[in-house]
């Protein structure tokens, strides 16, 4: 680890602080139908949307109708990019007439973005033409974010008052969100990626002859704008199979600086936007406070793992001054690397600037680690946040328990329903992801995926599970994932980590709403000073983090003593 | 449910045409009038040809040229398009080795490189493969041992050719910010510009 390294990062972290805030007010004042300084321009395309859809933004939704809207939607959007994929064929903006996806592979591409997922089991230059690119992965990018936002906002507003029969209006939610957050923000952000040497064209490729003489094929397409949103979205699909370690998607450390910006900026504002909706901004603190906690440790952990080079190369005569330097860009070196990657998994991003699956073993672990905690710190836009709250309850009634008293968290009473919704939730993890990785690795038409033998085999199966239920996207990308076995299970996986966890946590927040706010009195626990903030940080770590510890140790950790061990498989 | 039916159709429909078709493709006509250069992919080229794109890295495999990092990108096989073959710099199908740190494959493939690479320790740049298979650069370290094979193959003295490697050296942004670097296609261009003395 190096001064500068840590410069490096440090600034990132502040700029990410700075900008997340008004971003997090601006949310707060669009969701509540507010006026902006992007009102004037883009209203009239607010009321013509609702107008040709028949929306009464003004109409309250139970929290039955706002879920049974939010899946109506996500329904009809994954069956339009099922068959888009199928039917590539027949499309236009096809210029080197690519086929149509297999039925599995497309069930699986479908499923990955419409549940904010981007796990990519295709590569995306070789399979898709930039006409799906964009009406198929960038468009699901845009709606898939906005999908998490609304149900977040939904959750938060919950906490607001007292008595409430509805929860706001999703279709009024999700219009907003995209038109005044996301739409805004990923055209600028695109243009500023352009600037810095990310292409935007429709052309496919440019034939180059190299200075000695050899044929190079480049492969672009419209880039900018997909990059733009797969960062502030969280969705982390790349345009090309590299994903953001390609220099088309990432040329250099200041689009990789504002990429990791766009990737923190919502799940961070939305502890703002959080604050100013029940009311109480120092709630917002303690939450964001929480997530410091996580993200800084993990930065450290991750660099000091990845600073080190690999033993076994050093023995041979290599330098260990760059650290564990395979999977790695230049341009980005060990800091920028360990940065990006921990962002992008402490949010659901998946986005990945360097191989994951080549990074020194308790440098990947961290990543896993992160995915499986649920995604929650600060998790993707909008489900990290209602992710996030859910463990705050756990954590309120765990205090309740110690203490003898009725728990609340902000004024609400929390009771058997809600505590019983709450682990319904949280259970999906442990059972898709150990589920899944145990399954996987008894069965032989699993296990011929894997790219790597030895515990370094257990960590790439245990990685794709994490990631595809955790709705995260990266992968220990040396598992071959296009397979009958992988493609169904894992578009499973997806299914059940997306909307198996935020039904119960709608219904959560339905019950929530109804309850009387209790005024705060000399008996409330206070949930926003220290105390609860590591109270919370304790929650999440003993029931998010404890019951994949026996996997962990068989995977990244075995994988760590027999490496200094000098064992290779 | 059913009443909830037409906003969700009208607004898959409308959201798609907004966010898939009609600002991609505002964007792209933006991006091409105010930054054609980028928008275009950053090609260079030299006589009216292009030659490769600057932030591509491209395979140097002759002694009069310096070399880029091993890159780990595959082509489908001629022979058995189910299979894949070795082509380094592929820049239609990128990708990284994905080796795990005790891959009995990555040390072999280490102890192949270092063979020929001089005497240790080599820099680590020099002998490992990069995320993308695409990595347009090298560490000036990795750089200067070259200098003396580049110099011989030229008939340039030494000096010259470190007074280039010097001059497209890139240092971090206010001392910290990035990493020290050389562009390969850029340094080979420029050598390849100087006049035998």
């Amino acid at each position: 680890m190096t001064i500068s390294g840590w410069a490096e990062i440090a600034l990132a972290l502040a700029l990410i602080l700075l900008a997340a805030w008004p971003v997090g007010y601006h949310i707060a004042r669009v969701v509540e139908g507010e006026r902006t300084f992007l009102h004037p321009l883009l209203a009239p395309l607010e009321r013509g949307l609702y107008a040709a859809a028949g929306v009464d933004p003004g109409r309250g939704m139970g929290w039955q109708s706002y879920a049974a809207a939010l899946l109506l939607l996500n329904a009809l959007h994954f069956l339009m990019l099922y068959a888009m994929l199928r039917l590539q064929w027949f499309l236009p903006l096809n210029p080197d007439h690519l086929a149509g996806m297999s039925p599995r592979l497309a069930f699986n591409t479908a499923m990955s973005f419409v549940t904010n997922t981007n796990w990519q089991a295709y590569s995306g230059e070789t399979t898709l033409s930039p006409g799906s690119q964009m009406w198929g992965l960038t468009s699901h990018m845009f709606v898939s974010a906005g999908t998490g936002i609304a149900a977040a906002v939904a959750v938060s507003r919950a906490f607001a008052r007292g008595g409430m029969e509805t929860l706001g209006n999703f279709w009024a939610d999700l219009t907003r969100i995209v038109l005044y957050v996301l739409l805004p923000i990923a055209i600028v952000a695109g243009l500023a990626l352009v600037a810095l040497g990310v292409p935007q064209t429709l052309a496919t490729h440019a034939d180059a002859t190299t200075l000695e003489g050899a044929q190079q094929s480049i492969s672009m397409g419209p880039v900018a704008l997909m990059e733009a949103i797969k960062e502030l979205g969280t969705n982390g699909g790349g345009y090309f199979n590299a994903n953001s370690a390609h220099p088309f998607e990432n040329p250099n450390a200041w689009s990789n600086l504002l990429e990791t910006l766009l990737v923190f900026l919502i799940p961070i504002g939305l502890t703002f936007t959080f604050g100013r909706i029940v009311g109480d901004q120092r709630q917002g603190y303690a939450l964001l406070a929480v997530i410091g906690i996580f993200v800084v440790t993990a930065i450290a952990f991750t660099y000091a793992a990845e600073a080190h080079a690999n033993p076994l190369l050093t023995t041979l005569g290599v330098d260990p001054a760059q650290g564990n330097l395979e999977g790695k860009e230049i341009r980005f070196g060990i800091p920028l690397s360990v940065l990006f990657n921990v962002i992008t998994t402490a949010t659901s991003c998946g986005a990945v600037n360097a191989m994951l699956d080549s990074f020194m073993p308790l440098g990947g672990m961290v990543p896993m680690f992160l995915v499986q905690l649920g995604e929650i710190v600060p998790g993707g836009v909008g489900s990290g946040l209602y992710g996030l709250l859910v463990f705050a309850l756990l954590a309120v009634f765990v205090a309740g328990l110690m203490v003898g008293r009725t728990p609340e968290y902000l004024g609400k009473k929390i009771q058997a329903k809600e505590v019983k919704l709450a682990m319904l939730a949280v259970l999906i993890l442990p059972f898709s992801i150990l589920g899944g990785t145990a399954l996987s690795l008894v069965l032989p038409q699993a296990t011929v995926s894997l790219g790597n033998a030895g515990p370094h085999g257990l960590s790439e199966m245990l990685y794709a599970y994490s990631s595809a239920t955790g709705n995260n996207g990266s992968a220990f990308a040396g598992l071959s994932a296009d397979t009958p076995w992988l493609d169904t299970t894992l578009g499973i996986a997806m299914l059940l980590g997306r909307y198996a966890f935020l039904v119960p946590v709608l219904a959560l927040a339905g019950s929530l709403a109804a309850k009387v706010k209790v005024p705060a009195s000399g008996g409330t626990f206070p949930t926003h000073g220290p105390l609860f903030v590591g109270l919370l940080v304790g929650v999440i770590m003993i029931m998010g983090g404890l019951q994949f510890m026996p996997a962990l140790s068989l995977g990244p950790l075995a994988e760590h003593f027999v490496l200094f061990a000098g064992k290779i498989y | 449910m059913i009443r909830e039916l037409r906003p969700a159709a009208f607004l898959v429909l409308l959201l798609t045409l907004l966010t898939g078709v009609v600002v991609p493709l505002a964007m792209t006509g933006l991006a091409t009038a105010v930054f054609p250069f980028q928008a275009r992919g950053s090609l260079v080229a030299q006589d009216g040809k292009i030659i490769g794109s600057a932030l591509i890295g491209q395979n140097f495999t002759t002694a009069r040229y310096f070399h880029p990092r091993p890159s780990a990108t595959t082509e489908p096989d001629p022979k058995d398009p189910s299979k894949t073959v070795p082509v380094p710099y592929s820049a239609d199908n990128s990708g990284g080795s994905n080796l795990a740190p005790t891959a009995k494959a990555l040390i072999d493939r280490v102890k192949a490189d270092l063979a020929t690479a001089g005497a240790a320790p080599v820099p680590a740049d020099a002998v490992t493969s990069s995320g993308s298979g695409l990595d347009p650069e090298i560490s000036p370290a990795n750089a200067a041992r070259q200098v003396a094979r580049v110099a011989a193959a030229r008939n340039l003295p030494m000096a010259t050719v470190s007074g280039l490697l010097a001059a497209h050296t890139r240092m971090p942004t206010l001392g910290f910010f990035g990493e020290k670097r050389v562009n390969v296609l850029e340094l080979n261009r420029a050598l390849d510009e100087v006049r035998a003395p």
